[in-house]
């Protein structure tokens, strides 16, 4: 990396996270005006964005290409008091939580008092949906069996296609335009809904290019000061780039990154969209820039290589908005999901996709080392083996990434899901592994589903132990069940209580984003939005699928497991003795907690016993759930994924047959239960593979390695066929984490010289130093896969 | 103790392969101590080893010498000892008796019954060995055969040393041929020549140790002199055989330029030799010596760092042999 991006980067690296009142301020300004009492909700969401986008501050900073911050400058994270206005106490743990906390000035905490919480207390989208909840979803929620995305964030998980690099805002305009004028007001009923969306989406996009021209007058009025000649030249170019572009479509390399940026920072200024915004599959879309630059001679790799590292900063600078409670526990990091796709196949041909610049963002993303934004590769079948093994290179730094996604796989559960081949083809992983079709469409996750606790519910006739409170229906008493099939039974129709409750409230929740909230400066960007004249929010996607995201299977398999071989084959345990020692969380049941633990099968270990238990505890999830419609025309589909939340689900759910002491994790992912896999690397492999993948919209299995197990070039080449095989049998999705246990209790030992170690959490990296005590020690005790 | 009742006489005519034979040879039984997946140190591709348990040598520098003993012995890794005393109070033998606050196992009188360890909350007691079927060895091996067609990888009979249950390692690599996985047999070379002469057509490859060319030092560092091991892998090679030649290098003993130009110089001579690898000495043996009752005594090596690897190899890049360290 040159001295340009060195500095660049150790800014970025350097500034602690600060709360930003700006958005806030300005939100407040335009919403206590009589303009919101004269429009439709969509066209004064337009107008607010404009108001944003005409008065937020224009920052600069030294040395960069690409420009854009979404507050201030690097760092400041701006809040959404609309959706969730953080009250003074949220303030003060902000600020002083050891994780993830965000610096608040005397300042901040003075004009939220005065200003912020006054005006939006009532208010706000978050009150609205707690207040629309029905007391059994409530005490759910309480209770720790799901979480809810959109109590502090909107729904987002967008991903962009290559549109705006063929299209500015004023092409966009210009359909708008003649979208509105073809408007059937005879015979359309929603003829003025439509109308309405349309003018809503015109002022986005004007609103986005006066952003663009407000920067690039900046940069000229930075150039006509600047007295070193060479930063004077650049800052003219980037004066005419910002001039350009989103206005118009980018011509070259770097117009095409910035008129990225500046669209992602509009998604992002519009609202707090979960996993904010993402450009996708990056070497696709700017292939055609860069073989032209090189064709041209305006470009080299030196300089794309230095552009992308400049884009790169740009994510680094945005932390995730602040969140709190729950929100905060499911999902505790700083990382906004932003995941850079390179690889796969092409969309059209089907033909392999690996180009230069997809080796190019690998070198880049070894040598940024930094959290955000985070990468995956797609690997085909067509794919080279020297791609993957060159991923594997970057992979063995230990950096937690590239993170590596079946195309094969994921092209299967897009037709599964109904979509053609080619927009099958378009897509991939969004931000963690969930797969979405590029740029059309709405893919919701709303909340995590708990299934330990749900078990645990089966295991206590739906009172839960530690509130003594009937949450779920009644199942019967266990000590009553005479086989497996009766235990399974009780648990499916918890689960089916739970999955019930949590959709009832989803209908709700999707209509006041619908209503309330609507994202016009989305909708302009993702087709079919404005094909439809409908919002993003309100079914405007070509395909609007919806998640309720399924976690702990190695701890429900284990536990399912040890009832079936205990109680019913070996009957050597009675399910009284049982839930007396669950009770009493192994106090006084050491013997038989180690029976638990030590000799009964566990998933993970690729043993048909358990295995086929955890086929069978996704079946009947996916019985459930897949398939169930939502209230935007789309569907609800299945995924498998933790982030953090094994250790808030952990934390609520008492000791369990598997042996697992009251409040620790619960397993992540689709990964074994912590420790529980003694077999290696392919026997996890082949256990997770179990499960069909292609039924899913997703699976995340993480891990770790040792880095001895990866060293030499014949370890790259072994560890790459690891994964073709785990692709072969249809796995979704791998992660690795490259560290030894001892680095990690060295660096929890001494965290101020251990900044820089970045560890793979969940479906993102993150520093190490950065994450709670209990995730690093979780992470710590996971299963090192040696081999020597 | 293993493979007695085996159908090795009846299959001693090579690969033809009886009918009746066939239903004997996967329950030829053998001792084991170990199957480990993804061995990716062991020969080609991504392979299962099978780790015999009973050796003829017994090196100084082991890092396996839980392999030694020709029959299951029990073992303790005191680190996960809880000290709760329930080992000693449920031994039916009396074998276990607590000494200076921790437990103290009497190898004669055990029998290694297995209680113990059933009953361990710290997990620190095991029973290492045991008696296992081909076929059982089989369904472990056979997991993983998406792996070793996708690497190009199979299954490797280690040990402990695998020559010294002919008849087990013989079914086993016959059950492999017949599923076609690749094999590869990992041995001191330490057998009588009959047992080679049945063994060789069988493998695909021979990863042969080659420890010292010097018979002295041989004899006084494993316990064994060298003869037979060199002439046995003199006869591989002439059988046309693929053949790793595999050095452990131990500072101190073999690393000397005299004994590096002796090796390298034996290795070139054999036709069928593709590659030496080089492993450097680790002292795991010495931690897991002191798990066994048995009262092991290993030296205490220098374990040899990077730059000394190197300088190894570069002594052995000499004879147009590849070489790679680590193996």
């Amino acid at each position: 990396m040159n001295q340009r991006i060195d500095r660049l980067r150790r800014q970025s690296v350097e500034t602690r996270p600060y709360i930003s009142t700006e958005r806030a301020e300005l939100t407040t300004d335009f919403y206590e005006s009589d303009i919101p009492l004269r429009h439709s909700v969509v066209v004064t969401r337009a107008l607010a964005f404009k108001h944003l986008m005409e008065n937020k501050t224009v920052c600069i900073n030294e040395g960069e290409w690409i420009v854009g911050e979404r507050g201030e400058g690097p760092k400041a994270t701006p809040t959404y008091p609309e959706l969730c206005c953080h009250d003074m106490e949220d303030l003060q743990i902000l600020n002083s939580r050891k994780k993830t906390s965000f610096v608040v000035s005397d300042q901040v905490k003075k004009t939220y008092e005065e200003r912020i919480i006054p005006f939006w207390s009532g208010k706000t989208l978050r009150e609205k949906l707690f207040a629309a909840m029905s007391p059994q979803w409530h005490m759910a929620f309480k209770a720790g069996v799901f979480t809810e995305f959109m109590e502090q964030r909107a729904p987002g998980h967008a991903i962009l296609d290559d549109k705006i690099y063929k299209k500015g805002m004023l092409d966009f305009k210009s359909r708008i335009a003649d979208r509105r004028r073809q408007i059937d007001y005879l015979n359309d009923l929603r003829a003025y809904e439509k109308d309405q969306q349309y003018q809503a989406m015109e002022i986005c996009a004007d609103a986005l290019i006066i952003f663009a021209s407000r920067y690039a007058e900046k940069a000229a009025e930075l150039a006509r000061k600047q007295t070193n000649a060479g930063r004077r030249k650049e800052l003219e170019k980037i004066a005419e780039v910002c001039s350009r572009v989103p206005a118009n479509a980018p011509r070259d390399f770097h117009e095409a990154l910035q008129a990225y940026w500046f669209v992602h920072l509009a998604v992002i200024t519009e609202l707090n969209t979960w996993d904010s915004f993402n450009p996708g599959r990056l070497d696709q879309h700017l292939w055609p820039f860069y073989r032209k630059g090189l064709e041209d001679k305006t470009l080299t790799p030196q300089i794309a290589k230095e552009l992308l590292e400049c884009f790169w900063i740009k994510f680094n600078n945005q932390p995730a908005p602040p969140k709190v409670g729950v929100t905060e526990e499911q999902s505790g990091t700083y990382t906004d999901f932003a995941l850079i796709n390179i690889g796969g196949i092409t969309p059209g041909e089907g033909a392999d996709a690996v180009n230069e610049l997809s080796y190019m963002i690998l070198d880049v993303v070894e040598e940024m080392r930094l959290t955000q934004p985070s990468s995956c590769i797609q690997i085909s079948k067509k794919n080279p083996d020297r791609f993957l093994k060159r991923a594997c290179q970057v992979i063995r730094t230990g950096i937690g990434q590239p993170s590596v996604f079946n195309t094969d796989v994921i092209i299967k559960e897009m037709l599964h899901d109904g979509k053609t081949m080619i927009d099958a083809r378009t897509g991939g992983p969004s931000g963690c592994v969930t797969i979405s079709s590029f740029g059309k469409e709405s893919c919701t996750l709303t909340g995590y589903i708990n299934w330990p606790k749900i078990f645990e519910l089966a295991c206590n006739d739906g009172v839960d132990p530690s509130t003594g409170l009937q949450t779920g229906p009644k199942t019967g008493d266990p000590r009553t069940f005479t086989c497996y099939q009766d235990l399974l039974g009780a648990y499916s129709k918890q689960l089916e209580y739970f999955v019930d409750l949590k959709i009832k409230g989803n209908n709700v929740i999707e209509r006041l984003f619908a209503n309330h909230m609507p994202a016009p400066f989305m909708s302009l960007v993702m087709n079919d939005c404005i094909e439809r004249g409908l919002d993003y929010h309100n079914g405007g996607a070509r395909y609007n699928t919806t998640y309720i995201q399924g976690v702990g299977i190695g701890t429900l398999t284990d536990s399912l497991a040890a009832v079936k071989y205990h109680i019913f084959d070996e009957k050597n345990i009675t399910m009284g003795e049982l839930l007396a020692a669950t009770t009493a969380d192994f106090k006084g049941y050491e013997q038989l907690q180690n029976k638990l633990i030590r000799h009964t099968p566990k998933y993970g270990n690729d043993e048909d016993y358990a295995d086929s238990i955890t086929e069978e505890v996704f079946d009947v999830y996916y019985n459930l759930l897949n398939g169930r419609p939502n209230t935007k025309g789309g569907k609800y589909r299945v995924n498998l994924l933790p982030t953090t939340v094994h250790i808030y689900f952990g934390s609520v759910v008492g000791a369990l047959p598997n042996g697992r002491n009251a409040s620790l994790p619960v397993s992540e992912g689709i990964s074994p239960s912590q420790g529980r896999d003694t077999k290696g690397p392919t026997a996890v492999v082949k256990s997770a593979a179990r499960i069909d993948h292609a039924r899913t919209g997703g699976t995340l299995l993480n891990m770790k390695f040792n880095p001895q197990v990866l060293a030499g070039d014949e370890s790259i080449e072994k560890l790459a066929h690891l994964i073709r095989a785990y692709f072969k049998l249809d796995g979704h999705h791998i992660q690795f984490n490259v560290i030894t246990a001892e680095s990690l209790r060295r660096a929890q030992e001494k965290p101020e010289q251990n900044r820089e170690l970045i560890v793979r959490v969940a479906g993102y990296s993150d520093y190490f130093i950065d994450i709670g005590r209990e995730l690093q020690d979780e992470i710590i005790s996971r299963t090192e896969q040696q081999s020597f | 103790m293993s493979g007695k009742t085996s159908g090795i006489n009846a299959n001693k005519s090579g690969t033809c392969h009886a009918s009746g034979t066939e239903a004997a040879e996967p329950d030829t039984t053998g001792l084991i101590f170990d199957i480990k997946r993804y061995a990716i140190h062991d020969g080609p591709g991504i392979r299962t080893t099978v780790f015999f348990k009973g050796c003829p040598l017994q090196c100084k520098w082991c890092h396996n010498p839980e392999s030694w003993k020709f029959a299951p012995e029990p073992a303790l890794r005191l680190a996960r000892c809880l000290r709760c005393g329930q080992c000693a109070s449920v031994c039916m033998q009396n074998a276990v008796s607590f000494t200076e606050d921790f437990p103290l196992t009497k190898p004669d009188k055990c029998t290694c019954c297995g209680q113990c360890v059933e009953l361990c909350q710290g997990g620190a007691r095991e029973i290492v060995g045991r008696q296992m079927t081909v076929a059982e060895v089989m369904e472990e091996v056979e997991k993983d055969i998406i792996f070793y067609d996708e690497s190009g990888g199979g299954v490797t009979f280690s040990g402990g040393e695998p020559l010294l249950q002919p008849e087990f390692l013989l079914a086993g690599l016959n059950q492999c041929r017949k599923k076609q996985i690749h094999t590869a047999v990992d041995t001191s070379c330490h057998a009588q020549p009959n047992v080679l002469e049945k063994i060789g057509p069988k493998a695909d490859l021979f990863l042969c140790d080659l420890k010292h060319m010097n018979n002295d030092m041989h004899l006084r560092y494993t316990g064994v002199e060298n003869t037979l091991i060199l002439e046995n892998i003199q006869y591989l090679s002439r059988a046309g055989k693929q053949i790793v030649i595999r050095i452990p290098i131990v500072p101190g003993f073999n690393d000397d330029p005299d004994n590096v130009d002796a090796c390298g110089r034996f290795a070139a001579s054999l036709p069928g030799v593709t590659r030496i690898d080089i492993l450097p000495y680790n002292c795991g043996g010495n931690e897991k010596a002191a798990r066994l009752a048995t009262g092991i005594n290993l030296m205490a090596a220098e374990m040899p760092d990077d730059e000394h690897m190197a300088s190894i190899a570069e002594l052995f890049n000499n004879y147009g042999l590849e070489i790679k360290a680590g193996g």
